[in-house]
């Protein structure tokens, strides 16, 4: 595959809430909390941030990592199940705000958790046929939890962006499989403010099925041992599941724990698994092989077999990397929490 | 009174069985109980059916029909009957399979249950098992199926010291038996300190002291003594007793005994002749620590109080004075309550045949199950036998 990634770039809002200060709220054990779901605090999104202009942010600093003029980008795909508008992209106000526009394509995502991966297929798709030079490719959400929900703890907000073309690459992917089936394991119907979910029907028929499958078809397409990949990054609805999940594949510790970025920041839903990744790009060398493998309720999971090269070393140290965003933090009240998620209703 | 035997025995496992449903659950075990016993198809003259809430659960009604005709048996138009006593549901389909072979009217019958939980949320699962209570007096006001069975561990740590610890042991024992037990919900160990540090469900009863959740689905064949002749190594249902009580906990004159597990245990000791000392091994409803520790009292098998220290003292582990659960009870072989009366002589069968493998009890002659319906307001006792 000729097509690979040239740039990557995060953002994370600066707020947090701690799974503690939502806890004491509705009466539970903080420390049951914390040890259930491995999720120390989230990001909460600033009163005037939404998926667009994380989106927006976490373009900026892929763009800031290389010389790449946005006007050779020729699609833009965003992902998210948090997009602003019902109906008008989220993709076009990014693509004006980079200085992609006029002459690209644009569309919104929506794939539960893994429309941001979706984007990075589909641009290695048009990179490789030429129809295209550079595809962005961006997760991002405000994730919804209903007050109350198991989900207030961990849907949190964030945004990653992947720059594909075929030059000058970060890293090569060697190969991309994914794993799709009909499960009805989380949902948002049109017009609700917050999503359902099937409580432990997540677990083992969606998410785990779905890593699973997705992550041993890859490497068995392309006859590979865990131990021959020095990262994997997954999914990470909380901290629990992508570490059962690389236990279960024969992953160890020092395979999996650098990509797990969801203690830190809750579930960013589509930019979760591609913060993991650029968590790891951070702290990469070339030559390192790198396993992603995203999920998306509904539900399915898109696999990539990565080879870092030399050129990330060049790079990464031109934009916030995901120990920076995780450095610069205020902390919130419950009150402020329900203020800035748009959660008090004035009228 | 003609005596009954038990010639087949089979079971789906027990768990979250997403990808069955409520009628593939009873076919498997159906079909493995049948196989199990060798009978022909054309031989069953009966079915009777235990299952709690399949209305609720999977708004299926009418589901004795169903399974005799998924079970293929639909040609044959034999009488098929559900039976319904919350999660007694299943000992009670045994008690009505028993009946009518002892009268003379069927030489060959089919009994079983089952419960599809998962397909519900948990709240719901939860609302469903609090049906099982008194609705207007007791659920209606906000009692849970675990918080009537918390108030009964309150009294008994009150009355008789019995300790959190004690409580928990009794779930230690029931997961290291269930981890042998290949049809098992839950199948791994737990530690004295997991179990204890466990959120609390309902205080004192923490999560790893309740009963799983699970769907499932178990059968048997029962038949004559004139017919089990044909048959390797039939088991005697010997004895077997039905009661029930208030269905209410504050109707009760006390609530650290159940008045239906005394009854029904009475009448079964009764009509087998068994002594409660002479029970080998036997298959309790423990569906949360204490009732485990209450029914062993009432059973006979434990002075009254003394249930929590014989649980400390090992008495009612595999190789104990009797062996209680040894498939896992409602705690790791799981809880699908329409099943679960018939999974408990599942688990008798097979220690009488000396077939429990790894958790088998050495040279087990007579067994007992003891499921219950609700907070106790149905019981069902009965007591098998190894043929000699």
């Amino acid at each position: 595959m000729k097509a690979g990634i040239v740039s990557y770039g995060i953002y994370i809002p600066m707020y947090r809430i701690t799974a503690r200060e939502i806890a004491k709220i509705w009466g539970k054990d903080p420390k049951e909390i914390e040890n259930g779901l491995l999720i120390k605090e989230k990001s909460v999104p600033g009163i005037d941030e939404d998926t667009v202009t994380i989106s927006v942010e976490a373009a900026r600093n892929c763009i800031k990592r290389v010389r790449v003029d946005p006007s050779e980008i020729g699609a833009i795909f965003v992902g998210s199940e948090s997009h602003p508008y019902a109906v008008k992209p989220t993709a076009t106000i990014v693509g004006e705000a980079i200085g992609a526009t006029p002459e690209m394509t644009a569309a919104d995502y929506e794939f539960a958790c893994k429309a941001g991966t979706a984007g990075i297929q589909t641009s290695l798709g048009l990179v490789n046929s030429g129809m295209i030079k550079y595809g962005l490719a961006i997760g991002a959400d405000t994730a919804q939890g209903a007050p109350g929900d198991p989900l207030e703890y961990s849907a949190s907000a964030g945004g990653a962006a992947f720059l594909i073309g075929s030059k000058d690459k970060i890293a090569e992917v060697l190969d991309t499989y994914s794993f799709t089936t009909d499960t009805p394991d989380f949902w948002r119907r049109e017009g609700k403010a917050y999503p359902r979910h099937a409580g432990r029907f997540t677990g083992a028929p969606a998410y785990f099925k779905h890593i699973i499958s997705a992550s041993r078809g890859i490497m068995e397409r392309n006859s590979i041992e865990p131990k021959e990949i020095d990262y994997v990054v997954f999914h990470q609805p909380n901290g629990k599941f992508p570490m059962r999940a690389a236990k279960l594949l024969g992953f160890e510790k020092e395979q999996y724990l650098p990509g797990i970025v969801v203690t830190q920041i809750g579930n960013t839903y589509s930019a979760s698994s591609l913060i993991g990744l650029s968590a790891v790009l951070d702290v990469c060398n070339g030559g390192e092989k790198v396993l992603l493998t995203s999920f998306g309720s509904g539900a399915g999971s898109d696999s990539f077999l990565l080879e870092v090269t030399d050129k990330i070393v060049e790079i990464k140290d031109k934009a916030p990397k995901f120990s920076e965003f995780i450095r610069r933090k205020k902390y919130l009240s419950y009150g402020e929490y329900l203020k800035l998620s748009g959660k008090i209703k004035l009228s | 009174m003609r005596k009954v035997y038990v010639v087949g025995v089979g079971m789906t496992k027990f768990g979250e069985l997403w990808e069955r449903s409520f009628r593939d659950l009873f076919v498997e075990a159906g079909i493995r109980a049948i196989e199990d016993a060798g009978v022909d198809g054309k031989e069953i003259e009966a079915l009777y059916i235990g299952n709690m809430s399949a209305g609720l659960l999977v708004k299926q009604e009418h589901v004795a029909s169903l399974i005799a005709d998924h079970s293929g048996l639909a040609s044959l138009h034999i009488p098929a009957t559900r039976v319904e006593g919350g999660d007694a549901s299943g000992a009670l389909a045994l008690v009505q399979g028993f009946s009518s072979i002892a009268s003379g009217m069927y030489d060959v019958v089919v009994v079983g249950g089952v419960e599809k939980m998962s397909d519900v949320m948990a709240e719901k699962a939860s609302e469903v098992l609090a049906t099982t209570l008194d609705q207007e007096w007791e659920a209606f006001f906000g009692m849970t199926y675990a918080s009537a069975y918390a108030l009964m561990a309150k009294r008994h740590m009150h009355e008789f010291g019995t300790t959190e610890e004690q409580m928990a042991l009794v779930s230690v024992k029931n997961h290291s038996n269930g981890s042998k037990n290949p049809m098992a919900h839950f199948r791994f160990e737990v530690s004295l300190e997991k179990v204890l540090s466990s959120p609390i469900v309902s205080y004192p009863i923490k999560l790893l002291e309740s009963h799983a959740v699970s769907d499932g689905a178990s059968a048997l064949v029962l038949c004559s003594e004139k017919k089990a002749k044909e048959f390797e190594s039939p088991v005697e249902i010997s004895g077997i007793g039905q009661a029930s009580d208030y269905i209410a906990l504050h109707d009760r004159d006390n609530i650290v005994s159940m008045a239906s597990t005394i009854e029904a245990s009475k009448r079964a000791y009764e009509m087998s002749g068994v002594k409660p000392e002479e029970v080998d091994v036997a298959e309790v409803h423990d569906c949360f620590t204490i009732s485990e520790i209450i029914a062993i009292e009432d059973l006979g098998f434990f002075k009254k109080g003394k249930g929590g220290q014989a649980t400390e003292d090992g008495d009612t582990e595999i190789g104990g004075k009797v062996a209680i659960n040894t498939s896992g009870g409602l705690k790791a072989r799981g809880h699908a309550p329409g099943a679960t009366g018939i999974a408990q002589v599942c688990e008798i069968v097979l220690q009488l045949r000396g077939e429990a493998e790894k958790r088998q009890v050495d040279n087990a002659e007579i067994g007992l199950t003891h499921n219950l319906g609700g907070s106790g307001g149905t019981c069902v006792v009965s007591i098998l036998r190894r043929r000699r």
